[in-house]
Parts: C-alpha cells; structure tokens; sequence
C-alpha cells in the first residue's frame, strides 16, 4: 500500500503565463482589457481634443434652456418656452406612444394574418402570402413615406368638409372625420372627474396623471381578477363532478358592471369634432403623422409576426394534434390546451423581438415629421442647438434603456417556459 | 336454382368521379367554396383584388413613357383621353441615375461586372449542385463578355483569344466525361481542376478595386498583408508557441497594412502603372450604393461578427463581457443613430486632422451594426452543434483554433447561411435609412429628382419604382434563403 | 501634408482627404477639386440633372469659386447635405465651403464657428396659403395648421411670431420641400411657410398658380449666403471675392458674353482691376491675375446666373427684389475692387 502524496509543488514560472492553460487564460484576458482600454482612452483623446479645436466641450446646459420650438402632439403640456429636456421628454412618450400601438396591431395583424395563411381557402391563403412578401421585401422607410402619401392624397382635407354642398361627411353619425391631416375620434369626458396628480412638482419631467384613468384601470384590473376567481372556481368543481358550472355571465359582469357604474359615476361622456375654423375642433386629434407610422411600422411587422405565428404553428409535430384527437378532444380545445400553448414557446422569443425592432423602427418617425425623440432631441434640438455629440449619445442610451427592459423582460418569459430538461 | 335473373360476369370499368369533384370545378368547390363562411372570404377577397386591380391597372397603364416633364406628361394623359395616370417619363430619363448614382457613365460596365463577378463567387459558397468545370467556365465566359464590351487593342485580343482557349479547353472536358465518370476519375487520383474558391478568396479584393478603381497594386499588396501575416506566423510558431505565434502574425499583418501598404503599391504602381480610373465614392449612388454598403458591410462584418460569437462562447470572463457589451449595445439602438454617430461624430472619434468620406463611415457603422446581428447567427450556429462535435474534437487533441477552425466552424457556418442571408437582407434593406443623413440613395435621389422643376409634383412612379427594385432583389435572396434552409433541413417529418 | 493611410483596398479608396489644416487653398489645390456642399435638391438652387450634374443658383457659386481657385468650373465635387449635417460636413473639413441657402446668424457665425463671407440671397420667410381660403394677413391665422421645413431657423421664426401675436398654431415639420409640396397641394396644411424665394418657386411649379397667394407679412430677415470654416481668413477671402465678383460684374456690365471684348482693356480702372488687366489683385489673394475673369466666364456674372437658375423666365419666376443691384433699388452692394 502506499498512500497518495501530494505532487511536488510546482513554482511558478514566467513561462507558465505562456504556456500553461491555468494561467494562459489570466493573460490573455489582461492583453485584451489593456488593449480594450487602450482603445477607449484612445478615442476619448481624441473625441476631447477635437472637440476642443471645435471650441464645443461637452456640457449639458442647452438641456435646460427655452427649446423654442412647437411640437404638434403632445401628451404633456409644453410651450415653445420649455426646456429641451422637457421637449426630449415629449419626444420620449411620443415614441412609446406608437411603439406600445405598433406593437399590439402588429400582434393583431400578424397573428390572423398568420393563420390565415395556413386556411384552406386557396384565394385567401395566396392574398396573405402575396401580402407578406410583399411587406418584407419592400424597406420600412419606404413603407412609412408611401403611408403617407396614400392618407395625404386619398383622404378629403378639412376644407372639403366646409359649404353647403360638402365634398366629404363625416362618418358614424357626424363622430368621426377623416382627414389628410389626421383622424378625429370622440373623446371621452368626465362631467365629474377626480382630476389630476402632478408628479415631479416643477422639473422638466413633471406630468400630470388623470385620476380617472387610474380609477378606470384599477377597477377593471379588479373585475378581471374576480373573473379569473370565477374560473377557477368552475374548473374545481368540473374536477370534482365532471360537470362545468356555466359561469361566463358572472364573468361577464364582475368585469363590465362595477366599471359601467364607475363610468357612469364619473359622468362619462363624449366630445365630439366639429369643424370650426381652419381645423376641427374637439374630439381626440390623432395626426396622420402618427397615423402613417402606426399603420406602416404595424402593417411591416406584422408581415415578420405573421411568418413567426406560421412557423409556430407548424412547428407543433402532427402526433400532437393526433393525440389530442385520439383523447377525444374538439378541435378548439386542441388548439387551446395542446397546439397554442406549445405554440407559444415557439413563438413569443421571436415576436419579442420583432417588437424590439419595431420600436427601434419608430426613430424613422422624422421621414414624416412625427415628432418622437428622434424628431426632439436628436431633430431640432441638436439642429438648433449644435450640439452632435450630446445629442446623439443621450438618444442612444435612451433607445438602449427602452431595448434592455424590452428584451430583460423576453428573459424573464422565457425562463418561465423552459422546458424543464432531467 | 335458376331462377337468378342476373349475375354480373363481368368487372365493371371504374367511372369517373362526379364532375364536381374533380376537375376545375372540383378544386373550386374543394378550395374556395367549402362551406359558408369560406365562401364569404373568398368572395370578399376576389372583391379585394378586384377593387385594387381596377384602380392600379389604369393608372399603371398610361401612355407616358417619354414624356420631358410632369406638365407635358399631363398632357399626354389628356390626349388619351384619360382623367388621372403614371407619369412614366421621369423613370425613363432616370433610371440610370437611380440605379448608378453619379458613377462615370463610360466606367459604369465596372459596377456590373463587380456584381456579376459576385455572383460566380458565391456559387461555390451558396451552391454546391454545380462543378468546378462549370464554375471556371462561366468565369471565362464573363470575362470575355467583358472583354467585347469594354476592351479594345491588342491587349484585348490576346485576353479574348486565351479566354475562348480557356472555355474551349473546360467545355471539352465538361462535354467529354460526363459527372458520374468524372467522379471515378478523381476517385481514381486524377488531377482536378482548381478549387473556384481561389477565386472567391481573390473577389474579396477585385471588387473594391473594380468599384473605386485606382491602381492594381493597392488590393495586391492588401492580400499580401495576409501572406505577411501567415508567414510570421508560420515562421515564429516553432520558435514562440503558437498563442505568440499567432498575436505576432496578426501585428504583422497590421504593421504591414498600416504603414506599408501604401508605400508599397505607389512604388510598385510606379514601376509598373496598371490601373483603373479612380471613382470618388461620393459618386456613388442609386441602388448601387445601396447594394456596395449592403454588400461590403457584410462581407466585412462576416469575419468580426465570428470573432464576436467565440467571443461571447469564451470562458474567458472579461472577453465575453466585453463580446457581450458590443453586440447588446449596437442591438439595442436603432441604426439610424448609428448613422447619425457615422454623420456627425466619427470624425471627432478619430485623430485631429483624420477625414473619412461620409459613404466609407457609413460604411464602417453598417459594418459594426450587421457584426452584431451576425454574432448572433452564428452564436445560434455554434449553439445547434451537437455537444459530441466540440468533445470529439477535444478528444482527438486539437487546440482551441484547430478545432475551430476543422470541426466546429466549417458546420457552425453552414448552419448560419440562412440566417446570414436574411441579416444581409435586413442591411440592405436598411440601407434606405442613408437618405436621412442626405445620401443620395434610390430615396435620397427622388427627393433631389423631385426638386428638378420638371418633375416637381411626382411622387408614386419614383416610390413605386424603388419598391420594385427592392422587392425583386429581397425576393429572390429570401427564396433562396428558404431553398437553402430546406436543404439543410435534415430532419423529416 | 496630406498623409494618406491606406487600409486596404477599400481604405485606398475612401481615405480620400488628408489634415483639414489651416491652409484649404492648398489642400484643395492638391486635391485638384473643390469640395462644395449644397443642398440635396432645391429647386432652382441646387439639384442633379438628368446627366447627374448639379445645376442651380447656389451650385454656380461653387463654380465660380473653383474656376478662381483651380481654373476649372467642372472641378468641384458636390456633396449633398440636409439642414441637419451641413454644419458637422463643414466643420469636420469634409467640405471646403457650404452654398446650401443658409442664413446668416449670429449664434452660426460666432457659437457655430463659422464665417459668412456674405450674401448671395437677401430671402425672409413668407406665409403661402390658397386663395380660397380668403385670408388676406398672416395675422388671420389663428388655429391654422402650418407646414413647416424642418433643419432650418424657419420653426424658430413661426414659433416667436405666433407668441408674439398671442396666436396658436399647429406645425407640421417636414424634411423636404417635395413633400412639403405634396401636404399643402392636398390641404394636409392650410398654410406653407419658408423663406419667401422658396414659397414663389414652388408655387411656379403648379398646376394652377394662381390659385394661391403669398402673404405680405415678411416675419424674418434671411440672408442667405455661402460659408467656410473659421480660422482660415485666406481662403476665406477668396470665396468671399469671388462671391464679389460675380456682384461687381454685373454693377460694371461685365458678362460672359463682352468679358474677352473688356479683356483688351477699358477705360474703367474699377473693371480693369477686376479683371487683372490692371493692379495685382490676384496676386493678393494667392492666385493669379484672371482668377475673377474665369470666375465669371464659369457661369456669368451674378445677374446671368440669376436668370438662368431663378429668374423671372425661368419656371421658378422669382423678381429680382432685394437682390437688384443698390442703382436698381435692391440692397445688393459688392465692396470696391481696389
């Protein structure tokens, strides 16, 4: 018998650095930071002096002088004597605004246009696919200037509403006008509102948030839940006897009751356009500057969501549905308890990211004058105030924040639906 | 028994189905009318497409192809007798400049050949149904095209005379052993022809040169830089171990390309003066500016998004951070401020005095921008080999970059192709975005068209033609995406 | 000076420039063109032919001064810019001189860096609206829905005169006059507002003229005029007198047409001097004595290039104005040559 002994302690060499894969990986790392810092300290000297020979070294104070220009949408109130920070900021929700809009219609469009795809009808299958190739292979931009050019030049202008003998009326019971300059919808109002909250007192970031909305939500959050206990209830008890209990109508008005009431407490009611003036006055204003780049950036990424939904689909293996079958499930029941949800996995990591780009597509907003942040920050404001590097850096770690919680929160999905591999 | 009146004796023919199963009128019922709320969406589509095509086509179809300007097209319309169409005159007199930009009308056989050239490059890489024979023959072939338009004088001559050799030579042998017996022959040890992928290797260095022009020994001496770089590192690996070996290679290579590649082609340009007209890129434009950043930005971010992905594969902690950064940094923010960094900051990034032509900084932001996404496809290459083709590789005792460079990317990259190509299709496509920093591509053109007093006021011809040159080109690269990924699709189900 | 590095084949290519150093003459003497920013496509100022090259009112300025400085009014290379990358392409070095109708102000002479070497255009922004409309005085405007060039001091401008006037407004920015055409034809926007030249030519250019009207109300001064870098007064100077030379020409008479008859030599010192028969002008400025003769013969004098590009024959039908010689009752005065 002899015991083991620990091997003679190697001393360490120069040459281990080298030549020895415990230590080599040590080094290499240390070359590359050195070389990775060099780099950066490299293009900041030079970022530094060029900007010095230019006389514009970096400061941050034109953010809060007066902008000096309008923005058309606003969410928030803003004057033409605001800061250009606050401007950023109405840039900033005008973004959300169509990225959070694009991304549902996008959803939408894409999901039926993807199943639509797999119909059996053969006309309407070809119609979808044509328009799928046909929206994939074109460039977004050109999408976006083509959208609108098509509302500018097929919609009536407001002056066609005018006279006696108008060449255009307005739809739905005189509620809703479409014009080239935009679309005006009726406009919810509360007779007996609870009135705003200003948050963020005097900073450029202030805005003031509609209790109502609040009230609205949170009740409606509120009967969703309820609902949701409703269902559950029904699926213990079809456990239990086999028989589900029909509970659709409670469902139905834990949601819609207590939210009427609210509504109707709130004195709800519509304000409708009319035209006055050069314009219509009333009712919400939504620009076809917008209205442009909703309907192209959706319209274009739905094409993509609908390949994605398509390949989804098909990638569920026939046996699956067979099984299904041959467990005597109905053909919506399979789609719901077995195809979708397998589906899903398949499908959400793309889709997600699809929604990445389509907020990313957004900044092509300036192409129609869509006043995002694109249009604010890295638009007039850096053309006014001369300020490039600032400018462009801020709009990039913002797009880079909006990118990070989009794609942390895909992370956070997909771990969910792992599948759990022994 | 004999009161059986009838006993058939004799098999009956089969007849045929009921007329309306099978037929025209069958596949009708079958596809279209199969039910109630079928019929509906069918009729509301063909109402669709009926709606669509009776306003397209009489516009479309307007009898204005050479008219001067949007007032006499206008005119032309009226004498037709028609209230509203196309303008198509401005596409006549413009085509050129949309496709080519403000590239020298006499040198404008340089961009296509370039192009045509690209494509006898990639068959090896995106084909592999076609031989080597046939690849060599249509090099040839172009070449001499070539050669009968553009050259002249007896250099000329002597090329076309020993391209026909050329082709006569391999049409001989492609006509004489047909593939099967070929195949024994090289079994057999015969000598084959070389592998076109030379070739494809040299393209990467005569296409800028066919673009830009200038002289010959600039993209030769280029190429030597990677001669340089191998040779150091053939030279040192004995000496220093192949790691030190490898870095001294790649500083070599650097060292040469930095400082002596200039010297060294106008010296040898002195010697021997070959060359082409130099082509500022900012005449560059139209679509062809679009297709050069598309392509060179690949081809170019092909090798950096590899490095990237191994990269953000290491164990090595602080590389892969920093792979890691990179790639979610460009990721993450839209191109259009990558260009605007290319408009107004690369310049100040660079060394006092350094000035960059806007197109190359375009260029070098596209370049970073599809490396992103391209080590992203490759990451999902290295992620779909099996686990056994990095432990078999280990267990035969290769290092890191043998195993890298036989076993893992060879597989790895094949896998990426689709994926490669529809990144390449999104750059392309995105290269639209130029026309917002006043580069005159296909959209930045017709907005200068547009301000062309006799076109001022024409707005669907312009667009709808870039439409068409970019719908045919996406097209037929994302059919041949999808071709290739049902080639390599080896599971079947 | 130049250091060209070369990285590659592609490098070679693209590294075109060397130092923007103190000396642009130089550099654009050994560069053997002049690099000249214009806008992408303005009618009447700038915008590429058919043939893909540059015609128009600003694009002659940098012909006349690359015929001063290089002999050769072909020898510029255009580089298009938007209102937003104008400034960085001239800073930057990237061009040598920028003709793209920008205004004069202080902030862009003094913060920006740059210096105007004067004014090619007198402009001041203008209201467009259609007649039908009935409105007579911008100060009828109120509630309108306005489009708006984007990249420009026009958004500064509307925005001051609709506050001033207590009015509100609803701004439509737009990249480019094309499309800003194509809004205020379809009644996207009651109201087109940008520098009065540009109202005139592109209401030139529609199918019924006279269907719209431009407003009295001038609500800005704009000069407009080419610019260079700070810091180099030489080649300052000499864009500056070309620019002169061309203003001057007409005042004294001297067109393209009689320039060689005037060669031979008058009895004016003031056009002898400008044409180098007389005194060493040229040499003053660094180049030779017929720098301002080739400047003219390059497009004409400054009342020829008028004509051609934006005159009252051309579609685009602008009056001379504010841009007539002082005798003819503009403000259009060239320093004396002497």
């Amino acid at each position: 018998m002899t015991t083991l002994t620990d091997p003679p302690k190697e001393s360490f060499r120069l040459s281990m650095l080298l030549n020895d894969s415990r230590y080599r990986s040590i080094t290499i790392q240390i070359v590359a930071l050195i070389g990775f810092l060099t780099l950066i300290g490299w293009l900041l000297n030079n970022t530094a002096q060029n900007l010095a020979d230019l006389g514009k070294e970096p400061s941050f104070r034109f953010l809060t002088q007066p902008a000096g220009y309008d923005i058309n949408q606003m969410l928030i109130e803003y004057t033409n004597q605001d800061s250009n920070l606050r401007a950023a900021f109405v840039g900033l929700l005008n973004t959300l605004i169509v990225a959070i809009m694009g991304c549902i219609a996008a959803t939408v469009v894409g999901v039926i246009v993807g199943v639509l795809r797999l119909s059996n009808n053969w006309i309407l299958a070809r119609l979808m696919t044509v328009y799928v190739e046909i929206f994939r292979n074109v460039p977004v931009l050109l999408w976006i200037v083509f959208t609108m050019a098509i509302l500018i030049e097929t919609l009536p202008a407001p002056r066609d509403f005018r006279g006696d003998t108008p060449e255009a009326s307005m739809l739905l019971g005189d509620t809703v006008a479409l014009t080239n300059r935009g679309f005006y919808i009726p406009e919810p109002l509360f007779s007996r509102s609870l009135g705003d909250v200003s948050l963020f007192g005097q900073s450029p970031l202030r805005f003031d948030v509609s209790l109502d909305l609040i009230a609205i939500m949170a009740t409606l959050l509120a009967g969703v839940l309820l609902a949701g206990l409703f269902a559950k209830r029904a699926d213990r008890i079809q456990a239990a006897t086999g028989v589900r209990p029909r509970t659709w109508h409670w469902r139905f008005g834990v949601i819609v009751l207590p939210t009427a009431a609210l509504l109707a407490g709130l004195g709800l009611h519509f304000g409708y356009p009319e035209l006055r003036g050069f314009n219509f006055q009333g009712g919400t204003y939504m620009r076809n500057s917008l209205i442009a780049l909703w309907l192209a950036l959706s319209l274009y990424t739905a094409a993509f969501v609908a390949e994605i939904v398509r390949a989804g689909i098909l990638a569920i293996s026939k046996g699956q549905t067979e099984a299904a079958a041959a467990l005597g499930l109905r053909p919506r029941r399979i789609m719901s308890l077995v195809v979708l949800p397998q589906a899903l996995r398949v499908i959400v990591p793309p889709l997600i990211s699809q929604y990445l780009n389509l907020t990313k597509n957004s900044s092509l907003a300036i192409a129609v004058g869509y006043m995002d942040i694109t249009g604010t920050l890295m638009g007039i404001t850096l053309n006014q105030t001369g300020r490039e590097l600032e400018t462009v850096l801020m709009t990039m770690l913002i797009y880079l924040v909006i990118s990070l919680v989009i794609s942390g929160a895909m992370n956070v999905y997909n771990n969910s639906v792992k599948l759990q591999e022994r | 028994m004999t009161d059986l009146s009838y006993v058939r004796t004799e098999m009956l023919s089969e007849r045929d189905p009921p007329l309306s199963t099978t037929g025209v009128i069958g596949w009708i019922r079958e596809n279209l009318f199969n039910g109630l709320s079928n019929s509906v969406l069918t009729l509301a589509s063909l109402a669709f497409i009926y709606w669509v095509l009776s306003h397209f086509i009489p516009w479309f179809w307007s009898p204005t192809w050479n008219g001067t300007s949007l007032g006499q097209c206008r005119e032309m319309i009226g004498a037709a007798g028609k209230e509203s169409g196309a303008c198509w005159g401005v596409i006549n007199e413009r085509w050129p400049q949309m496709l080519f930009g403000f590239y020298p009308v006499e040198e404008r056989w340089r961009p296509i050949l370039a192009f045509v050239l690209m494509f006898v490059a990639l068959i090896p890489v995106l084909f592999n149904m076609i031989s080597r024979r046939w690849n060599w023959f249509l090099l040839a072939l172009v070449l001499f095209v070539t050669t009968l338009f553009v050259a002249s004088g007896w250099l000329a001559v002597v090329a076309q005379v020993l391209l026909v050799v050329a082709m006569i030579w391999i049409g001989r042998l492609i006509l004489v052993t047909k593939v099967s017996d070929r195949a024994d022959e090289i079994k057999a040890g015969a000598r084959r022809l070389p592998n076109p992928l030379m070739f494809s290797a040299a393209f990467v260095f005569i296409m800028p040169w066919l673009l830009w022009g200038g002289t010959v020994w600039a993209p030769i001496a280029t190429a030597f830089g990677f001669v340089v770089g191998w040779g150091a590192f053939r030279v040192l690996a004995p000496v220093a171990g192949s790691l030190v070996a490898m870095i001294l290679g790649v500083v070599a290579a650097v060292v040469w390309w930095l400082f002596l590649v200039g010297p060294v082609a106008a010296g040898l340009h002195g010697l021997l003066p070959v060359g082409l007209e130099p082509v500022q890129s900012r005449n560059f434009g139209g679509l062809l500016l679009s297709v050069t950043i598309g392509v060179v930005a690949i081809s170019v971010s092909l090798p950096l998004g590899i490095v990237l992905a191994l990269g953000r594969q290491s164990d090595l902690m602080l590389v892969k951070w920093m792979s890691v950064g990179f790639i979610e940094f460009i990721r993450g923010v839209p191109l259009i401020t990558l260009l605007f960094v290319a408009s107004f900051l690369l310049n100040v990034f660079m060394p006092p005095g350094t000035n960059f032509d806007i197109i190359l900084r375009v260029i070098i932001m596209a370049t970073l921008f599809s490396a992103a996404y391209i080590a992203e496809v490759v990451r999902g290459g290295l992620a779909a080999l099996p686990k056994g083709q990095y432990e078999a590789a280990d267990a035969l005792g290769l290092d890191y970059w043998k195993a890298q460079r036989l076993i893992i990317m060879p597989q790895a990259l094949k896998i990426s192709i689709p994926g490669i190509v529809s990144v390449f299709i999104g750059l392309f496509k995105d290269t639209t975005l130029v026309s917002i920093i006043g580069l005159l591509d296909p959209i930045g053109l017709s907005n200068s068209i547009r301000a062309d007093v006799a076109w001022n006021g024409i707005v669907w011809e312009l667009y709808g033609f870039i439409a068409f040159l970019f719908f045919i080109i996406t097209f037929l690269m994302s059919r041949y995406s999808m071709y290739l990924e049902r080639r390599l699709r080896t599971d079947h189900r | 000076m130049k250091r060209t590095v070369i990285l590659g084949a592609l490098m070679a290519a693209g590294f075109s420039a060397g130092a923007a150093s103190a000396a642009t003459l130089d550099d654009v003497k050994a560069r053997g063109k002049l690099n000249c920013g214009v806008a992408t496509g303005v009618p009447g100022f700038a915008s590429p032919d058919a043939s893909g090259e540059w015609q128009g009112f600003d694009v002659s300025v940098c012909r006349a001064v690359a015929a001063a400085t290089l002999g050769d009014p072909m020898a510029v290379e255009f580089v298009p810019t938007t209102g937003k990358t104008r400034f960085t392409a001239l800073a930057s070095g990237e061009i040598d001189m920028l003709a793209r109708n920008t205004t004069w102000t202080f902030s862009r002479d003094v913060d920006l860096k740059f210096d105007f070497i004067g004014v090619n255009y007198y402009d001041g922004q203008g209201y467009m609206v259609p007649k039908e409309l009935g409105v007579s005085s911008a100060k009828e405007l109120d509630g309108a829905t306005i489009c708006i060039q984007t990249g420009t001091t026009t958004e500064l401008n509307l925005a001051d005169y609709f506050r001033v006037n207590g009015m509100s407004y609803e701004p439509v920015p737009i990249e480019t006059n094309a499309e800003a055409q194509q809004q205020y034809l379809a009644g996207a926007c009651d109201v087109y507002t940008t520098d009065a030249s540009g109202l005139a030519a592109t209401r030139a250019t529609f199918e019924d003229p006279t269907a719209h009207v431009i407003l009295p109300e001038i609500i800005s001064k704009e000069p407009l005029g080419p610019l260079v870098r700070h810091g180099d007064n030489d080649w300052a100077d000499i864009v500056r007198w070309s620019l002169n030379a061309l203003i001057a020409a007409e005042e004294y008479g001297v067109t393209s047409a009689n320039i060689d008859e005037l060669l031979k030599g008058t009895d004016n010192p003031e056009i002898n001097r400008l044409l180098g028969t007389e005194g060493n002008l040229g040499e003053m400025l660094g180049l030779d004595a017929e720098w301002a003769v080739r400047a003219i013969k390059a497009n004409g004098n400054y009342g020829e290039i008028f004509a051609r590009h934006i005159g009252e024959d051309t579609p685009i039908g602008l009056a001379r104005g504010l841009n007539a010689q002082y005798r003819d009752g503009g403000i259009l005065y060239a320093p004396p040559f002497r």
